[in-house]
């Protein structure tokens, strides 16, 4: 990325996309216990996909080999550029690390991994504090913010390192209404931009706000696809239909 | 007999040369040391903390285990080692301040390695997805994890200066205790033990607790900055 680049928004018109991202049969398995089984789904570019399910559905864990994180025990992901791990992509956990040193460093890190030029790292720094609000505090320890502004580091980090697709996992759960507001406007300025985003939560009135596609996830295994306002509009599986009414379905 | 405190002011107030040339020593062989151990120990137990290899867990026994090795057995190591006939005899170093630097390192390499590796191993099962998610790999992790664990860090590079400042016996061993020479405080404080000479070992034994305390408060106190500054 050149200092020229750095005005821009995030367009990569001349860069071959990593998307549409395809899962094969993928799965994951401790010992002979599955926790995922056979997920075969497409990330769409532009979109933004929310991973539906209870605790305990692999809704977290779908993102983590997504992500890279961890590999499959079985089935493959096929990016569109063909590398099994592109750079473009990021993911804010669960619970994001934030490192102990200023706001501004904690995003600095991974522009620095990423062996950009010190002037291009403190322009997208500088710019990265500005697009978020967060200048005012750019000097202040990180592990001393409060709960939401730490979420909206976390994000703005992830944003920097400049994704093609962003997975975020659970973003808000620990947070109040008005902080999942600003996250939530936060991840929809992210889509307008072009990041394709694929978030779990399992805050179906979030999921209605967020989603264009859903995917739901029932005991390991995908057992609904496909636009939101079908699924929302009329689930076609029980469990589905279970979990939006709100019912038990384990 | 005027009491210890008097006699311990009364040397200091007269910056008496022969007391600031044992405490200049002492300082000086103590402070290598500990710099020394840092430069060695805190790499060296950072990478025992990310890396697997077989072998990994008698390593860390061992380490472990040095960290109550005898002052009096390390000394008798590096006076093996230092001796006319030892494999490091042509340097004609014993009896001398690196002599006494050496042991000490031996004495609190394995402290220093030991808590490295607990803290680091503790904040890399934190860090380790997320940093590997920011595209850090474990080598490149060895750097953070330090510098995010320098509070905890402090606590075991002071309890290596603790342990080299107050041992008595690898100093005494691979140093010989010569006067103006390699006579630091604590082997002064031996020696003027068993002369009978009480007031002067007393309150060497005072100045080297104040400097200790002194050190620690200020370890403290930093440290206690660092968390509400840092979080």
């Amino acid at each position: 990325m050149g200092a020229g680049a750095v005005g821009m928004t995030h367009v990569r018109a001349f860069v071959p996309s990593i998307l549409p991202l395809r899962l094969e049969g993928v799965g994951y398995a401790v010992g002979v216990k599955p926790l995922l089984s056979d997920v075969s789904l497409t990330v769409e570019p532009g979109r933004r996909l929310v991973v539906l399910g209870a605790n305990g559905a692999g809704k977290s864990l779908l993102l983590r080999l997504c992500h890279g994180s961890i590999a499959p025990t079985s089935g493959r992901f096929f990016w569109a550029d063909g590398s099994p791990r592109p750079e473009a992509q990021a993911m804010v956990f669960q619970r994001p690390v934030l490192l102990r040193r200023t706001v501004a460093a904690n995003i600095d890190y991974p522009l620095a991994l990423r062996g950009l030029s010190r002037s291009d790292r403190r322009a997208m720094v500088a710019r990265t504090l500005d697009r978020f609000g967060l200048g005012a505090m750019a000097e202040r320890p990180a592990r001393l913010l409060s709960g939401g502004e730490q979420q909206r580091l976390a994000l703005a980090r992830a944003w920097a390192m400049r994704p093609e697709v962003l997975f975020l996992d659970e973003p808000t759960s620990a947070l109040d209404p008005s902080a999942t507001r600003i996250i939530e406007e936060m991840i929809e300025s992210f889509s307008a931009e072009g990041i394709t985003i694929v978030l779990t939560t399992h805050n179906l009135g979030q999921a209605r706000r967020l989603a264009e596609d859903v995917a739901f996830l029932h005991r390991g295994r995908l057992i609904e696809q496909g636009p939101a306002a079908a699924f929302f509009a009329g689930p076609k599986t029980t469990e589905a239909r279970a979990f939006l009414a709100g019912d038990l379905i384990w | 007999m005027e009491g210890p405190f008097a006699t311990a002011f009364g040397l200091l107030l007269a910056a008496d040369p022969v007391l600031m040339q044992i405490i200049g020593l002492s300082l000086r062989v103590t402070l290598t040391a500990v710099l020394i151990a840092c430069l060695i120990g805190l790499p060296l137990g950072a990478a025992l903390a990310l890396a697997r290899f077989p072998g990994r867990g008698p390593v860390i026994i061992v380490f472990n285990a040095l960290m109550g090795l005898p002052p009096v057995v390390a000394g008798l190591i590096v006076y093996l080692m230092l001796s006319r006939t030892g494999p490091l005899g042509d340097l004609g170093l014993l009896f001398t301040p690196e002599a006494m630097i050496l042991a000490q390192v031996v004495l609190i390499l394995p402290i220093v390695v030991s808590l490295t590796r607990s803290v680091v191993e503790d904040i890399w099962a934190e860090y380790r997805e997320q940093l590997q998610s920011l595209g850090a790999g474990r080598l490149r992790a060895v750097p953070t994890l330090l510098w995010d664990g320098r509070v905890s860090l402090l606590t075991g590079v002071l309890a290596g200066f603790g342990r080299a400042s107050a041992e008595v016996g690898a100093v005494l061993v691979v140093g010989g205790n010569i006067a103006g020479h390699t006579r630091t405080m604590t082997t002064a404080i031996t020696l003027e033990t068993n002369r009978g000479n009480l007031g002067l070992a007393v309150a060497l034994g005072i100045i080297l607790l104040t400097l200790t305390l002194t050190l620690n408060a200020a370890a403290w106190g930093a440290g206690q900055w660092a968390r509400g500054r840092l979080g």
